[in-house]
């Protein structure tokens, strides 16, 4: 029993690595995960990624900055201290408006920016989990979990077939930890 | 990349044919227009008439030069995406002749009849021994002056549409020959284009609407109806998309596409929002009465209800029907929303327009349904005889490829 954890296949091009995934998939080798230096258009798609759910945690916290925003100006303006400005009604809806609109932009923005800093594992002072350095200069990665699919032999004839540079067994699963 | 993108051949060259239902039903909501408008006339609805004439004919005209705007835009931000629809803003671009003629003899015939502009056209306003001598209307005359209303006019709308036709015409020249020259000289008139339509558009939205109530003006006004032009021609090029795709057309405009359309139109449509409160909430705060006269005569009971569904069609329904996703990439839904928007913004047109000239004898009925169906007609056959005389694709467009592999 070898003590390869993940097999990576190494592209230089990214329609090969967009091939590669077809024929994995045609023998149906699961495919763990692709790294990439740059987005690839239909990738999503074609591994059959889950759309993202960002946009659901951008409605929460709109959501969130309309209702603090409006509390604030009700508190300070209607509730707390109601003031007469221009012979306006201490409820001045409209003028309500820009504010508990920006409100709503500003933590829809914060909210979402760190929803994605949060499940990406982005922390300051993390250092970056990366399974190969160079899906982050030029290589396109497709990465096959090796205790999945047990047929070693089969996975590399079929990475090189696609038209991979290089097929790397890692034991680790990431290169950089520290 | 291109070999992980299965293209299908799409005959580029495929072209419209215009004919069976398509060209009977525009044709007789021509003549119906036609009729409504004898028949408004003939019951003495004159000033009725001529209101709803201004309305549909300034709304025809815009859509027409929503159509070179959009052309434009995409030139001159060098955009891929839509490299594959452009024929059709491109035919609505060309029709705008017609309809700066169409406005034309509408805003003369308002004015001989002293139906329309009459708050500026009448000479005794402007003379100082008249009793009708109007001080505040007298004062801009350097400005609003029926020569110069003309010269404006003309100008503006004769400009668009000289640049529209020629970068259409380069556009018929590159599916020919092929090569970048069409594509760059295209580049540069684009450019210069957009300079001259963005200055001049708030202006000829005075000359057109504003100054059917001269006494009131707001700056924010042109940008309002820019923001109400771009939506209504980015829905007429939806709906025309979505028709020609039913009918077996344009096989290479796909989903993704449609979705890119559709995020135009939901966030053009909060722009439009963002100006008209603009607009409303600094009249509202500030509370002049020579700015709050505005709004006040669309608070009467008349035109309270109205109002208020106009903000309901033109930002409510976008904003709820066109957030998701999933919503933006259906042919249906993006079919319904940009014809309730089309509805929407005429009647952002009517409460613009209504109050200044019927004033309290506001009318919903047969002459406005019949005017409205009559341009849409007219509107209808034009650009769709126009779609058919060239290929449905500029083939040779640079960024066509760009454009089938679009994915979003």
């Amino acid at each position: 029993m070898s003590n390869t954890k993940y097999i990576l296949g190494s592209f230089a091009d990214p329609d090969d690595l967009m091939h590669g995934i077809e024929k994995l998939q045609a023998n149906n080798i699961s495919i763990y995960d692709c790294f990439t230096p740059m987005p690839i258009h239909g990738i999503e798609a074609k591994l059959g990624v889950k759309p993202s759910r960002l946009p659901i945690a951008a409605f929460c916290f709109g959501a969130l900055g309309t209702t603090l925003g409006f509390s604030l100006l009700y508190y300070t303006m209607a509730y707390d201290w109601p003031m007469n400005i221009g012979g306006k009604p201490s409820l001045p809806l409209p003028n309500f408006v820009p504010v508990t609109f920006e409100v709503t932009i500003l933590l829809c923005a914060l909210g979402m920016v760190a929803t994605f800093f949060f499940r990406n594992h982005l922390f300051p002072g993390r250092a970056p989990r990366v399974m190969d350095l160079r899906a982050t200069d030029d290589r396109f990665i497709l990465a096959v979990d090796a205790r999945e699919n047990t047929d070693h032999a089969l996975v590399d004839s079929l990475l090189k077939e696609a038209g991979a540079v290089e097929v790397k067994y890692n034991e680790r699963k990431y290169v950089s930890y520290e | 990349m291109g070999t992980h993108n299965h293209h299908h051949d799409y005959n580029f060259s495929e072209q419209y044919t215009f004919a069976g239902t398509a060209k009977i039903v525009s044709l007789v909501a021509v003549v119906l227009g036609v009729a409504t408008i004898a028949y408004g006339l003939s019951t003495g609805d004159t000033t009725r008439t001529f209101a709803n004439l201004l309305l549909m004919g300034y709304y025809f005209a815009c859509v027409c030069a929503a159509g070179a705007f959009f052309i434009a835009l995409q030139m001159v931000t060098q955009s891929g995406w839509s490299a594959g629809m452009l024929r059709i803003p491109q035919a609505m671009a060309s029709v705008l002749p017609i309809a700066a003629v169409v406005l034309l003899i509408i805003a003369a015939g308002g004015i001989y009849t002293h139906t329309l502009y009459h708050h500026w056209t009448a000479p005794e306003l402007f003379d100082p021994n008249s009793p009708h001598y109007d001080a505040l209307v007298a004062g801009k005359s350097a400005f609003l002056n029926i020569p110069g209303f003309f010269i404006r006019q003309v100008l503006f709308m004769g400009t668009y549409s000289i640049f529209a036709f020629i970068i259409a015409k380069l556009s018929y020249k590159e599916d020919l020959e092929g090569g970048l020259n069409s594509y760059k000289k295209s580049f540069k008139l684009s450019a210069i284009f957009l300079v001259i339509f963005g200055f001049t558009t708030p202006i000829w939205s005075f000359d057109t609407i504003m100054s059917l109530e001269a006494h009131w003006f707001s700056t924010m006004f042109g940008w309002y109806n820019f923001a109400a032009m771009w939506v209504s021609g980015i829905a007429a090029i939806v709906v025309i998309l979505v028709l020609l795709k039913k009918a077996g057309y344009m096989a290479w405009v796909n989903e993704n596409h449609l979705h890119d359309l559709g995020k135009l139109m939901f966030g053009f449509s909060i722009f439009w929002t963002y100006v008209w409160f603009a607009q409303f909430m600094l009249i509202w705060y500030s509370n002049i009465p020579e700015e709050t006269v505005y709004f006040y005569k669309r608070w009467e009971p008349e035109y309270k209800p109205w109002f208020w569904l106009s903000i309901i069609i033109n930002f409510l329904s976008p904003l709820l029907i066109l957030v998701d996703r999933d919503a933006k990439r259906k042919q249906n839904i993006m079919l319904f929303t940009a014809i309730l928007l089309l509805c929407g913004h005429w009647l952002d047109y009517y409460i613009m327009i209504m109050p200044g000239t019927v004033e309290t004898d506001r009318g919903f009925g047969i002459i406005e349904i019949g005017t409205a169906i009559g341009f849409a007609g007219l509107f209808t056959f034009l650009v769709l005889n126009k779609i058919s005389k060239h290929p449905l694709a500029a083939k040779h467009h640079p960024f066509l490829d760009e454009s089938l592999n679009h994915q979003i």
